[in-house]
Order: structure tokens, then sequence, then C-alpha cells
């Protein structure tokens, strides 16, 4: 596209020629797009919620406020309860214990891999991070019965940790995410501009100096998009957590004992969505409105953060 | 970019002209090309088949033999459990077989009649449930209907005492099928409903995954589980089976106490073909085929044959549907 | 906004450079501490794939390429699933690249600084954290029963797209706003306009970034199981006929491993499942040593 431009005018950018609106409508079109998807979530999530709500006996006050999750049962029987607040603390204690074990291991190597380790290392060590980010969510469910369970019983005692438990969930899923913190992270680092870092190492700097205080807070808004999407990712697990975290949800909350039987948001829609139950009926609606909340606290904490973000975001 | 959106385009256009996938009617997926055949006759096309966790495999055992004999045709085997099968068998009306680990239920006949689906039921094994406990656990051998109603039920006790005094006063712990999967549906039928009892105690360790309760009890001593038999079969030498005493004696299971109905939590396995489906020279084969060869792979499947009596009156029913339909 | 006062940089700065017995010795700490938060990163994953290796390496035969699934752990082979995860993969490639860059470039380059811009990267940003088995739900309403595609293959890929969408999107966009102002003031100052600069400058810049992204997006999507499985994979598929067709049913190497690792028999469990797990990572180490040779070849800076 070469075209000489006409004089005079000041040297902001002509005004786009129609070609080039043609392509800047395909790219807002293709933002668009995540409109759409959310549009469709929102839709498909509340509206078959909102119809799980119109089968009488399953009230929204006692979905918010009930402390148990049994709903199994017809809602007219006694047995039948639908607090959803087991399943969230359920998954609040599973994403604290995940992300104890990532912030530090993910940011930890992101900080290594970008300031300390010489190229070599880099270049073996970063593919292989990566890489090892696809490990299959199945996999790692079993990793965690099979290793972490047996682990934590021999090291705690067998009669304090029972097989299903929500630390060998939750330790798995820290592990899970590890990579994917440290890569953004790194990257994040790496893009700091050499002149910043070269700045401080004129002035006298130690290494640990530039990586702590210079590299990191100028990396911060990448860094934290890595926690968040870390986070997100940490919420949401769902095999792991099925198979070593137990489909039972806690009976006393708040519950912060992370040596017991959990049944997350995300076991639960595992559970009812691979079961017998038909649809229309309270337990397979019940997904689409524990999906809801899922949706809607992933969404708060992504708003929080972000306004977190925009306050430190340094421009160059 | 540009290219990429064209290319994009490209393939969709070009893909466009496929296959019609299923709408609420009950349109026959797939294309056939033999006419009135029968066994021998060499077929092509694909057949779509759904439904239970536990059939599946055996389904995909006679797929697998089936392939070598008509290697042209496709089967499409999935398994969204046996609820998820029959939705699709009668409402979406996009597969020609449901496989089931229970009949058929009340409100899915309904479902089928209105959408105008008829079917018939085949018999094609039995699975005999296996209640588990920890090779250590060795005081129970054997239990009663009351005392697994004790264990199970709404008010489950914590303790093996309070299941018999005889027992120690060792703590019980309960690993069983989650709620929604059918082996817990026929556990419930068999053990609490004569008692007129809804619904079991809610405390238990479930999972979808038999393998995963097997290692539950493996690794609990004062363990109680149950499972299909083929997770038994596997796990034998580190779990112990519990017999089960229905009114009638200590019965263990086992593939002649299946066989014979002696060991009353045996339950029956079926497949349901759509009758439009047998009229096709395609299902028909399949149909017939699996009837021939079941017993000669469900026992490397893990599940007990279905007696010769059970399979020449199912395969007598399928001969009458398939002639029935033309 | 400062991080911290002058004063509070200018006395930390000293503490630093002021040499102390103190500060060789917090070097090395902070030196090790960081080693080995990567070192036990590492190891875990290590100790996973040395017991994959060593469960499934001896089932790793032509055969398992090339045979169907089979009730008999001997005779068991993915080649229904291979097929079916590099046509997702395809699939998805080809759909998220154009879409995700565009997007990320509207973003960066072009939208105005208003209200519905934020609305659109809140918006974004929330979809990367959305669990994927929600994914799955929205793809079975929309792709399978809504737009009809039923159980096919396409859905499946569509419902891995909307996925890794916002993945690819932000990543994107922290490897575009890496890129140097400079880079663009210079384009713009020599009389290009802002989407040739954006298509000619920055974006090759950015390449290495948004291949990372991609890169991620594509390992994630490769092992998902929950989202194809409730999109409608299924479990047992046999075709020889054109396997890859986008309008058919389909299965994947997760589908497999789930399958696998569900049956009674411990052979299945433990080496059949480790065996496909292997295939799979191999795949995911050759598509991501063909993308750092891409991003290597981009790389100017």
């Amino acid at each position: 596209m070469s075209q000489a431009r006409t004089g005079g005018g000041p040297l902001t950018a002509s005004r786009p020629r129609h070609g080039e609106r043609a392509v800047l409508a395909l790219l807002w079109l293709c933002a668009a797009v995540s409109v759409v998807t959310t549009v469709g979530i929102v839709i498909v999530l509340f509206g078959e919620a909102a119809s799980m709500f119109r089968i009488p006996g399953v009230s929204v006050i006692e979905f918010f406020t009930d402390t148990a999750w049994r709903p199994f049962t017809d809602p007219s029987s006694e047995q039948f309860r639908i607090g959803v607040l087991p399943l969230l603390n359920s998954t609040l204690l599973i994403t604290a214990l995940a992300m104890l074990v990532a912030i530090p291991l993910g940011l930890g190597s992101a900080v290594y891999l970008s300031e300390y380790a010489p190229p070599r290392v880099r270049k073996t060590i970063k593919p292989a991070l990566e890489t090892l980010a696809g490990i299959p969510t199945v996999v790692l469910g079993f990793f965690a019965l099979t290793f972490m369970t047996p682990l934590l019983r021999s090291v705690f005692g067998a009669e304090n940790v029972p097989i299903f438990n929500a630390a060998s969930a939750g330790i798995v899923v820290g592990i899970l995410i590890v990579p994917t913190i440290a890569s953004i992270a790194e990257d994040a680092m790496t893009a700091v501009p050499r002149m910043l870092r070269e700045g401080a190492y004129g002035l006298g700097a130690s290494k640990r100096h530039v990586a702590l205080r210079v590299v990191f807070p100028a990396a911060l808004s990448g860094i934290v998009a890595a926690v968040i999407l870390g986070f997100g990712r940490a919420i949401g697990e769902t095999l792991i957590v099925s198979l070593a975290a137990g489909n039972l949800p806690p009976a006393d909350l708040p519950a912060v004992n992370p040596f017991q039987q959990v049944q997350t948001m995300t076991a639960y829609i595992v559970q009812a969505v691979g079961g017998e139950s038909p649809r229309g009926s309270v337990t397979f609606q019940a997904i689409f409105a524990v999906g809801a909340l899922l949706f809607v606290v992933t969404f708060a904490m992504n708003l929080l953060a972000q306004r977190f973000v925009r306050r430190f975001r340094e421009e160059y | 970019m540009i290219a990429g959106f064209a290319a994009l385009a490209l393939i969709l256009a070009a893909c466009g002209g496929g296959e019609d996938p299923a709408t609420d009617e009950a349109p026959a997926p797939g294309e056939e090309s033999s006419e009135g055949g029968s066994d021998g006759e060499s077929q092509s096309g694909s057949i779509e088949i759904d439904g239970s966790s536990t059939v599946g495999p055996l389904t995909d055992a006679i797929a697998e033999e089936y392939a070598s004999v008509q290697p042209d045709v496709i089967v499409n085997l999935g398994i969204s459990g046996t609820g998820g099968g029959f939705e699709r068998f009668c409402e979406t009306g996009d597969i020609q077989i449901s496989n089931a680990s229970r009949p058929i239920a009340e409100d899915e006949v309904a479902l089928c009649e209105e959408n105008g689906i008829e079917y018939t039921e085949v018999r094609v094994g039995t699975d005999a449930l296996t209640m588990v406990t920890s090779i250590d656990t060795d005081f129970v051998t054997c239990l009663t209907t009351e005392e697994i109603v004790s264990i199970w039920g709404p008010d489950g006790v914590s303790s093996w005492d309070q299941v018999n005094p005889e027992f120690p006063a060792e703590p019980l712990q309960v690993f069983a099928p989650g709620v929604d999967s059918g082996t817990y549906d026929f556990f419930n039928e068999v053990i609490l409903e004569p008692s007129e009892i809804e619904s079991p105690r809610q405390d238990f360790s479930a999972s979808e995954d038999d393998n995963v309760i097997a290692q539950g009890v493996i690794g609990t001593p004062g363990s109680w589980g149950f499972f299909g038999f083929a997770y038994y079969q596997e796990t034998q030498d580190q779990v112990r089976a519990i017999e089960f005493d229905g009114g009638e004696g200590c019965v263990a299971p086992s593939v002649e106490t299946a066989q014979d109905d002696s060991y009353l939590l045996s339950r029956p396995l079926f497949i349901y073909v759509r009758n439009d489906a047998l009229g096709e020279p395609l299902v028909a084969d399949f149909v017939t085929y699996y009837l021939e060869t079941v017993n000669d792979v469900i026992e490397d499947v893990g599940y007990v044959p279905a007696t010769d009596d059970e399979l020449a009156e199912a395969a007598a029913t399928v001969e009458d549907a398939i002639a029935a339909a033309g | 906004m400062a991080i911290s006062s002058p004063a509070k940089l200018s006395r930390q700065a000293n503490d630093d450079l002021r040499s102390s017995p103190g500060r060789t010795a917090k070097e090395s700490a902070t030196h090790a501490v960081l080693l080995v938060s990567t070192a036990i990163a590492i190891a875990v994953l290590v100790v996973l794939a040395v017991d994959i290796l060593s469960d499934g390496a001896g089932r790793l035969n032509l055969d398992f390429f090339t045979s169907y699934v089979s009730r008999f752990p001997e005779e068991t082979g993915i080649r229904a699933g291979i097929t079916g995860t590099l046509s997702l993969m395809v699939l998805v490639a080809i759909t998220t690249f154009p879409l995700g860059v565009g997007a990320a470039l509207y973003l960066e380059e072009f939208a105005p600084r208003n209200r519905f811009t934020r609305l659109l990267e809140v918006n974004i940003n929330n979809l990367a954290g959305v669990p994927s088995v929600i994914y799955g739900l929205l793809g079975l309403s929309v792709f399978v029963y809504v737009i009809g595609f039923g159980r096919a293959l396409i859905s499946g890929g569509l419902t891995l797209t909307l996925l890794v969408l916002p993945i690819v999107i932000v990543s994107a966009r922290e490897a575009l706003r890496s890129v140097p102002r400079e880079i663009r003031a210079g384009g713009l100052a020599l009389g290009a306009t802002p989407l040739q600069v954006a298509a000619r400058q920055t974006l090759p810049a950015a390449m290495p970034g948004v291949l990372t992204g991609m890169i991620l997006s594509l390992s994630r999507a490769i092992g998902e199981t929950a989202p194809i499985l409730v999109a409608g994979a299924i479990a047992f598929r046999r075709a020889d006929n054109e396997p890859w067709h986008p309008f058919e049913a389909f299965t994947a190497i997760p589908i497999h491993i789930f399958d696998f690792v569900k049956r009674p028999q411990a052979e299945f469990q433990v080496e059949v499942a480790a065996a496909a797990i292997i295939v799979l990572m191999v795949l995911l180490l050759v598509m991501n040593s063909a993308a750092i040779v891409l991003r290597n070849r981009y790389s100017r800076i």
C-alpha cells in the first residue's frame, strides 16, 4: 500500500481510506465476538437457571442462604436442600490453597527465568514450562489421588487426612497453574526495556534490587494479569477436584480445614452433566444455576483485579 | 489476516453441503448402500449409539468384532449415561440404539410415544452389583437388607457395632457411586424401596468413577462400598466382597449366582433399538450380530453373560421386529 | 503514579549500593530461593513425566497408532483420537488466529478510549476466567442444538475456539503493548496510516509474544476434556473413511484418556492411559517446537 502523502496539514495520520475502513470494521467485529460469547453464556446460564427457580419448592433465597446442598430429590421432600454456600465455600477453599502454592512458585520461577537464568537455561526451561502447561487435567487428577493423597496421609497421619480431601486437589491445582502464571509473568518481565535495568545497574544496584524493585514493579500489570488468569483457571478447574476432592459438600460452614472432603461448584456440574437426571429436573437445571453463580463470581474477581491493574500500570 | 478469514469462509462453505444433522424429527442418520441384505452381505454406512457407560464398553467390544466382519461400517458410540442416551433416543432421535443399565423409565416411555418412536428392548447381559469392604475388615462377610439399610439409609450409622452388635466398634466409611448414576438408582430400588425409604444417607464419599470408589475402599479400614461386577473382578485381591442376604440366605456375587437369579443384586443390561432402524439392513445386521457374539465377549468386558434362554428370547424378539419393520 | 517516593527509592538504592556483608548474603539467598521455586515447579512436573514415561513407553508401538479402541489392553490403539485431536487443533488454530489477533489489534491500536472499549476489555478478561465446562454447556446449546451442527467435529472445535480466544487476545495484547512506542511514532511520522503501522510494524514486532499466546492456548485446548465431552465428543469411534469430516462425530485423545482411566482393568488405567498421554505430550512438543522456531525467526529486537 504505497501512496504519497499530500502536502500540508499536521503529521497525524490521514483519514483511513475505504479499504482501511473495511479492515477496521472487520477488526471491530473480531472484538465483538467476545461480546456475543458473553451474551450467549448469560442467556444460556441464566435462562436455564430461571427455569429451575420456576419449579415449585425451589426458592432463590434458599439458594443463596441455605447451608446444605442436596438437590437430588423432589423439591417437596424433606431431604431436599438447595443452598449453594457449601459449594461456594469448597471452591474458595481449594482456590486459596492453589494460589498459596502457585503464586510463590510461579512468580519465583518467572523472576528467576527473566533476571537470573543464563540464556541456555532459559531456552530449555521456558519451552518445558509451556509444554507442561498442557498436561491433561484428568492425568493430574489421578496424580492427586494416587500420589499427593498418600503423601499427605503419611506426612500428616492417615487418621487426619481422608482419602478425598481439599488439600490434595488444591495443591495439584496450584501446580497446574504454575506454568500459566510463570510464563505470562516472565513474558511481562522480559518485556521491560533493557534501559531500565541498565540504568539501575549503572547506579550500582545489585541483581536482587533490579529484579525485585525495578523490573517487578515495572512489569506489574503483566504480572497481575498472569495471576488473574491463574486464579480464574484455579476457580474453574473441574477434573482434578472431582477426582481428588470428593463429591460431598461440607456440612459445617465455614469449612476451612483443608483435610476434609468437599464438593466444588465445578465438581457438581460434572457430576450432574454426566449423570442420569433428565433435562428439566432440578438436579440438572441446578447445573446452570451453579454455572451462573460461578460466572458472576469470576466476573466480580476480574473487575476487582482490573481496577488494581489500572492503578499500578506504568507507561513507557 | 484477510487470508485467514477467506480460508475460514472457504472451508465452511465447502463443507456446508455436508451431512444434515439431526433435527427434531427422527431421520435415520448416515448413508446406507446395500439393499435387502442379511448376514453375509457387505454393509456400509454409520450407526449412532449412545447411553449407559456400563453397557458402552460391551457394545464397543461387539463393534470391535463387527469391524473385522464389516470393515466399511462406521460405529459412533457415546457414553452420556442411560438417561442421556434415552433423551437422544426418544427426543432428538439422533441415535438408533440406546445402551441402558436399567429398564426404560415411565417418563422416557412417554417421551418416545410423544415423538412417535417405537422401539424394541433387547436384553444383552447381566451385571452383578458387588458390595465390598477393605481387605482387613474381616468381621463382615454377609449383610442382610436391614443391616444394609442401617449402613446406607438416611439415618446411616457411623460405626460397625451399630450395624450389628456382634461387630466391633470400628468407624464405618461409605463409598458409593454418585446420586446421578444408574448403579445408585438400582441399588436403592432393591434395598431401600421395599421399605419405602426415599433416599439414602447424604454424607457418603461419592464418585462417578468406580475406580475412585475402589481406591477409597482399599485404602480405608472399615470401609463399605458398592460398584459393578467388572470392577470387583479387577480388584479381587485388594478388596473383600460381601455376600448379600435378601431374605433367602447369604449369596456371594458370581457368574453362576447372577445367572440363576439367586444373587438378588444382579441387574439386567439392555440395548434399545428403534424399530424403524431395524428396517434398515445395516442396523438389523448389527443387532443380529450383537446377539450372536455377545456371550463371546462379555466376560472379557467383565460382566455376566445372559443365559442361553434369555438370549434366545431376545433373538426371537429382534427377528420379529425386523420382520415387522420390513 | 510512582511506586515509591524518591526519598524511599534513594534510601533503598543507598542500601543496595553500600557494600555490606549482609548484601552478598541477601543476594545469594534471593538467588537460591528463586532457583528453588523454579526447581520445585519443574521437579514435580518432571516426576510426573518420568512416571508416565515408565508406565506407558512399553505400549508404544505402531499398532497403538493404527488400531482403534479394543476391550483388550494389548490391542487398544488411539487412532480415532489422533485424527480427532489433530483435526480439532487445525480448526481451532485457523479460527482463533484471525479472530484473536484482530480483536487484540483493534483494542490495542484503534479503539477509542471510551466506556464501550473499557467494557470490551473487561468482558474479554472475564471470559478468560470462565470455567471450561461452561463453554461446553454453551457449545452444546448453541452449536449442537440451536445452530444444528449436532455432535460434530465443528461443534467441538468452535467450542474450544470460544474457550481459548480470550487467552489469545489477552496475551496478544500484552505482546502489542510491549512494543515500544517509538516504533509506532516513527511509522506515523513517516506518513503511514495507523493501520499500516499496526500491520507492518507493530504486529510483526509483537509476533513473538502473540505466538506465545497461541502456543499456550492450543496447549490448553489440546488437553481439555470437559468442554468437548459436554459438547458431544464420543468415546468410541471406528471410521476409516474421512475420519476428519467436520460434520461427523468426533473423538479426541483426552476423551480416550478419560475412558481408559475409568476402566476396571489396571492395564488400561495405568499403561494404556500413560501411552495415550505420551502421544498427546509428544504432539504438544512438536507443536511448541514449531512455534518456537517461528518465534525465533520473527524475533528482531
